[in-house]
C-alpha cells in the first residue's frame, strides 16, 4: 500500500471512529432528561415544536422525543413497557392500552401525583375520559387529547339539493342522504367510510355501527356473535352503503384518506373522529366554514360516538419519575392549551379532554362549528354499555382485552375484502366468526 | 444482409435496455416529482402531475416543522453501515481465500455452513437479540447494530468474495511465491489490485443491506442510535397527509446509496461480471 493510499484509508477510519463518538453509543435518557415515545399525529407534532422552547426553558428538562406511526409505536410501547425496559419514561398510549397496561402492572399511577399538584386540576378533564383511564380509583394516564365521532357533512351542497340533515339521523337517514348527494358536484361521492383494515381504522366505525342496530362482538358469556343477525344486518349495511355511494378505493381508505376527499369535495358527508373538525376548519382549509356536524347516526341506542384518547403513561421502571410527571403535567396541562392557541392557532388546541377548553372564549371563536357538538359527543360516550345489551369487557369501538387488536385487524381485513367485492359479507364474517370463538373459549375458561 | 440484421436486433435490444432502465427509473422518478409537491397535491387521486412545485417536504424533513434534526439518524446510519461493511470486508476476505485460493479440508461444507446461517428468519432472532440486548446494556446502542451488520451480511460477503478470488489465476500467485512473497504481500499487493472490483462489489452490498436495514434497528433502538430508516417512518401519521414528506425523507435518505454507486460504478460492472464466464 503506497503512502498516500494509507494515508486516505487512515483519514476515512477517522472520520468513521469520529462519526462513532458523536452518534449513539448510549441508552437511557441521563439526568434531567426524559425519552419519550409517541405517535406521529399533528397535536404531537406541534408538541415537538413547542417544548424545547417553553418546557425546557422553564423547567430545565431535556426532552428526547421518538415518533413512529400509529401501529409501530404500539408494538414498541407494549415491547418497552411489557419488558420494563426503562428505555422511555413517558409514551402515548389510548383508553384501550391504559387499564390493560395497568393491570399487568406496567404503569405508575398518576392519582397521587395529580392530587398533589392543584394546578393541574384533575377534577377538570372530562368525567367520560377519566373513567377510561382509570383502573381500580388510580388514573395510569392523563389525556393529551380526546375524541368521539360525529358525522360531518357539506352544508352548501345540501342547501343546493334543498336537503336537510336531521339533528339526531339514523343510519337509513344517512343512507339515503348518501344516495341523494352521490354526484351533487363532479366526482363527489354520498358519503366516505373507512374500508382499510385495522382495528383503528375500519373496526372502529363499523363496531359501533353494530352497537347501534344491537350487535356486539361478545355476548355477557363470552360468546361470539359475529354471525347474529344484528351483527351481520350493520355490517351488511355498512359494506353496502360503501360500496353504493362511498369513495373510490374504499378498501385502501382511512381517516387520512376520507379526510383528503372531505377537504377536496369529493364527499358529501364522512361519519368518523370528532378530532377531525379541527383540520376541516383550519385557515388553509377549502371547505372551512361549509361543514355541519350532527351526532353519530344512531338505530336502536340514543347515541353511537365512539371515545378514544392519545394519553401519557408513565412506566413504572422509570428512573426519571418526578421530571416525567413535570413533562405529563405540563403537556395535558391547562397552560399548554393555553400556549398552543396563542402561538400556533385555536384551532390546533389538544381539546376534547377538559372542560374549561369548552369555555375558553378564543377557544370557542375559533371552534364553533365544532366545539359544542364534540363536547356533547363526548359526554354521551359510555364505554361500560356501548348497546343494546350487556357486555363482558368495557369499550365502545373496541373489546377492552389485549385479543382485540389481533382479532379486530384480522376481521376487519375479512371485511375489507368484502367492500372490495372479493367475498361475500357472510363469508367474511363467517371467518371472522371462527378467530372470535377463540378468542372467546379463551376467555370463558378464565 | 446478416449485417442488417444484426444492426436491427442490437437497435431492438437497446431499445429494450432503455425501456426496461426507464421502467426501474419510473418509482423513483415518481417519489422525486412526488417529494416537490405540497402534501394536499400529493394526496390527489388520480395524481396531478403537472402541480406547482414547492420544497416544502423537504423544510419539513430537515426540521422546519417539528425542529427535530435529521442529522444524527444519519450519522447513526453512517456509522453502523461504514464500521460495519469494513468488519464485514476484514472477515470476508481471508475467509473466501481459506474457501478458494488454498481451499481447507470440507471447504464445501463450510461454505454451506455460512450460508445456513441466513436461513433462520430475521424475525425468530429478534426475542432473544432483545433481551441480549436488554441484559447487556446495548440496547439504543449503536455497536450493537454493527455487530448484528456485520454479522448478517457476512455470509453473503463470503460467498461472494470466494467466488471473487476463485477467479484469480492460480499463476500470479505462484510466481508471486516464487519470488519470496509472503501471505500478507500476496493478499495485499497481489490478490487485492486483482479482486478490487469484487472488493468494491461487496463493499456495496454491504453497505447498501446495512443502511437500509428497518426491523432489527426499529427495535432494538430508541433515543440514541435511532438510524435513518427509522426516522424516516416517523413521517408516516395515520392523522394527516405525508406523502410529500415521507418521499421528500426517502429521497434524501437513498442518496448516500445512490452517490455510493455511482462512485464504485466501474468497479460494480467489472466486479459483478466476475465470475460469469468460466
Amino acid at each position: 500500500m503506497t503512502p498516500k493510499r494509507a494515508l486516505a484509508v487512515g483519514a476515512a477510519l477517522l472520520t468513521t471512529l469520529g462519526l462513532t463518538s458523536c452518534s449513539g453509543a448510549g441508552g437511557s435518557a441521563t439526568a434531567h432528561s426524559i425519552n419519550v415515545l409517541m405517535v406521529n399525529n399533528p397535536q404531537m407534532a406541534d408538541l415537538q415544536k413547542l417544548t424545547a422552547e417553553n418546557f425546557t426553558k422553564s423547567t430545565g428538562i431535556t426532552v428526547n422525543f421518538t415518533v413512529l406511526p400509529e401501529n409501530d409505536v404500539r408494538s414498541k410501547i407494549t415491547q418497552d413497557f411489557s419488558a420494563q425496559s426503562a428505555q422511555y419514561d413517558v409514551a402515548t398510549i389510548s383508553n384501550y392500552e391504559t387499564p390493560i397496561f395497568a393491570k399487568n402492572g406496567w404503569l405508575a399511577p398518576l392519582t397521587p401525583r395529580a392530587d398533589a399538584d392543584p394546578a393541574f386540576d384533575q377534577n377538570d378533564v372530562l368525567p367520560a375520559i377519566r373513567t377510561s383511564l382509570t383502573v381500580d380509583g388510580q388514573m395510569y394516564a392523563e389525556p393529551f387529547y380526546g375524541e368521539s365521532s360525529f358525522l360531518m357533512y357539506r352544508k352548501d351542497v345540501f342547501a343546493a339539493k334543498q336537503l336537510a340533515m336531521p339533528d339526531r339521523p339514523t343510519w337509513q337517514q344517512v343512507a339515503a342522504l348518501a344516495a341523494q348527494t352521490d354526484g351533487a358536484e363532479p366526482g363527489m361521492k354520498g358519503i366516505c367510510l373507512r374500508g382499510q383494515p385495522g382495528w383503528g381504522e375500519l373496526t372502529a366505525p363499523l363496531t359501533t355501527v353494530v352497537n347501534t342496530m344491537g350487535g356486539t362482538w361478545f355476548d355477557q358469556d363470552w360468546h361470539a356473535q359475529l354471525t347474529s343477525p344484528a351483527f351481520k344486518q350493520a355490517t351488511s349495511f355498512y359494506v353496502g352503503l360503501v360500496r353504493d355511494h362511498g369513495e373510490a378505493g374504499a378498501p385502501q381508505a382511512g381517516f387520512t384518506e376520507c379526510l383528503t376527499n372531505m377537504e377536496q369535495g369529493k364527499t358529501a358527508m364522512w361519519y368518523d373522529a370528532t378530532s377531525a373538525a379541527g383540520a376541516l376548519e383550519s385557515s388553509g382549509s377549502p371547505v372551512a366554514g361549509k361543514i355541519g356536524y350532527v351526532p353519530a347516526p344512531v338505530e336502536r341506542t340514543t347515541g353511537s360516538g365512539w371515545l378514544f384518547t392519545w394519553a401519557w403513561g408513565l412506566q413504572k421502571a422509570s428512573h426519571h419519575q418526578d421530571d416525567a410527571w413535570k413533562f405529563i403535567s405540563w403537556a395535558s396541562g391547562k397552560g399548554y392549551e393555553q400556549l398552543v392557541g396563542s402561538q400556533l392557532g385555536w384551532s390546533r388546541v389538544p381539546a376534547g379532554k377538559r372542560t374549561s377548553t369548552y369555555a375558553t372564549p378564543q377557544y370557542l371563536a375559533s371552534a364553533s362549528a365544532f366545539a359544542e357538538p364534540t363536547l356533547k359527543a363526548l359526554q354521551s360516550a359510555d364505554p361500560a354499555n356501548p348497546g343494546v345489551q350487556p357486555r363482558p369487557a368495557p369499550g365502545i369501538q373496541f373489546v377492552g382485552i389485549p385479543e382485540f387488536e389481533d382479532l379486530g385487524t384480522q376481521v376487519s381485513q375479512q371485511i375489507s375484502s368484502a367492500i372490495a367485492g372479493r367475498i361475500t359479507v357472510d363469508q367474511a364474517l363467517s371467518a371472522g366468526q371462527a378467530l372470535a370463538e377463540k378468542t372467546a373459549a379463551a376467555h370463558a375458561k378464565q | 444482409m446478416t449485417g442488417t440484421r444484426v444492426r436491427r436486433t442490437d437497435t431492438l435490444l437497446g431499445l429494450a435496455a432503455w425501456l426496461v432502465g426507464l421502467l426501474f427509473l419510473l418509482p423513483f422518478a415518481w417519489m422525486v416529482l412526488t417529494s416537490l409537491h405540497s402534501e394536499a397535491d400529493a394526496a390527489t387521486n388520480p395524481p396531478s402531475v403537472a402541480a406547482p412545485l414547492t420544497l416544502q417536504g423537504y423544510r419539513e424533513f430537515f426540521g422546519a416543522g417539528t425542529g427535530v434534526s435529521p442529522w444524527p439518524p444519519l450519522v447513526n446510519s453512517l456509522t453502523a453501515s461504514v464500521l460495519s461493511t469494513l468488519l464485514v470486508l476484514g472477515l470476508a476476505t481471508p475467509a473466501a481465500y481459506a474457501l478458494s485460493v488454498r481451499p481447507v479440508r470440507r471447504w464445501t461444507d463450510t461454505l454451506f455452513f455460512f450460508l445456513s446461517t441466513k436461513m433462520l428468519p430475521a424475525v425468530a432472532g429478534l426475542l432473544p437479540l432483545y433481551l441480549i440486548a436488554q441484559n447487556t446494556g446495548l440496547l439504543d446502542n449503536i455497536w450493537l447494530l454493527v455487530i448484528l451488520y456485520t454479522s448478517m451480511n457476512l455470509p453473503i460477503a463470503v460467498w461472494m468474495m470466494r467466488s471473487f478470488l476463485a477467479e484469480v489465476p492460480q499463476e500470479i500467485l505462484e510466481a508471486a511465491a516464487i519470488d519470496g512473497a509472503g501471505l500478507p504481500t500476496v493478499l495485499l499487493r497481489v490478490l487485492a489490485p486483482v479482486a478490487a472490483p469484487g472488493l468494491a462489489a461487496t463493499a456495496l452490498i454491504s453497505f447498501i443491506f446495512s443502511w437500509n436495514e428497518l426491523l432489527f434497528a426499529r427495535v432494538l433502538t430508541g433515543v440514541v442510535a435511532g438510524t435513518a430508516p427509522v426516522f424516516l417512518t416517523g413521517f408516516v401519521t395515520s392523522q394527516g397527509l405525508f406523502l410529500a414528506k415521507v418521499c421528500a425523507a426517502a429521497v434524501c435518505v437513498s442518496l448516500p446509496v445512490l452517490v455510493a454507486g455511482f462512485a464504485a460504478q466501474d468497479k460494480l460492472v467489472q466486479g459483478l461480471s466476475l465470475g460469469a464466464v468460466k
